[in-house]
């Protein structure tokens, strides 16, 4: 399958993270578009890493180029599960103290 | 067109549809399940890829884990879609625009790369072959090239289930 449909499949993704980041106020939606935006690179990543496997197989038969590729996934979805958990217990911090998840009531750090 | 191919299209609608509809859906419990939807969707686009490893630990990690902590958050707080609070319309138009202006701006780049050079534009990622996305590979590569990174990980995640601890625990002496 050509590059360029895989990353025009990754903007659009992307891009959709990036409105629902601007255009909707509830915290929790905000958060979950930001993971929508992190699984578009993944799939960037895994997608770049085929190619230069495709690329590297023309020369050599045995080779294993392209394996750094699906490490960086990897290592993104780690960090990725660290973020979610403790945002959620920042979120959930905020609902306990103002009642409510909309991130508006935030441009005001005290009280 | 043969079955990968049409598997891909599917797969790629499947996955823009469903991330529309997180935005459009009002209820928060639904923008959850459609993004689980966008999650199995990509899995399936690992799987076209050969990247089964990471396929399985995708579904594992965010449609089984992060997902089921997004719904018991969401119900913790039992939030709905009448306690959804609601930008003004100029403000979703704003965030919009600002969205499709960069997403015009990027695939023109793409657009027209593909355009100046030949080689670019041939340049095709293996579907259905080649073992790097394999178990045995990834392993040996995780535990003898990535063997730091991977314990360092392991220490962020320590730090992060005590700073999800520390944040989430209720204050007793509250003034």
């Amino acid at each position: 399958m050509p590059i360029q449909y895989y990353i025009y499949l990754s903007l659009a993704l992307f891009s959709i993270g990036i409105v629902g980041v601007l255009v909707r106020r509830n915290a929790i939606i905000v958060f979950m578009c930001i993971e929508l935006m992190l699984n578009a690179v993944n799939l960037l990543l895994l997608a770049f890493s085929k190619m230069h496997y495709n690329t590297a197989l023309l020369t050599n038969k045995e080779t294993t180029a392209g394996t750094e590729g699906q490490l960086f996934v990897f290592f993104i979805m780690v960090v990725a599960a660290a973020e979610v958990s403790v945002g959620l217990a920042i979120i959930v911090m905020m609902y306990r103290n103002i009642h409510s998840v909309d991130v508006n009531f935030l441009n005001r750090l005290k009280n | 067109m043969n079955i990968t191919q049409i598997l891909f299209w599917f797969l790629s609608v499947l996955a823009l549809v469903s991330a529309l509809m997180v935005l459009l859906s009002k209820n928060p419990v639904h923008s959850v399940l459609w993004l689980i939807v966008v999650f199995f969707a990509i899995s399936g686009h690992y799987i076209l890829l050969n990247a089964q490893f990471l396929a399985i630990v995708n579904l594992i990690v965010y449609a089984g884990a992060i997902m089921v902590l997004f719904l018991f958050v969401i119900m913790l707080m039992n939030l709905s879609a009448d306690t959804e609070p609601q930008k003004n319309v100029w403000m979703k138009l704003a965030g919009t625009i600002a969205g499709g202006c960069f997403l015009i701006s990027a695939c023109n780049v793409i657009y027209n790369a593909q355009n100046v050079s030949k080689e670019i534009a041939a340049k095709t990622a293996l579907l259905n072959q080649g073992n790097i996305g394999l178990i045995g590979n990834l392993g040996k590569v995780l535990f003898k090239d990535y063997v730091v990174p991977f314990e360092i990980s392991s220490v962020l995640f320590l730090s992060a289930i005590v700073g999800a601890v520390v944040i989430g625990k209720k204050e007793k002496n509250k003034v």
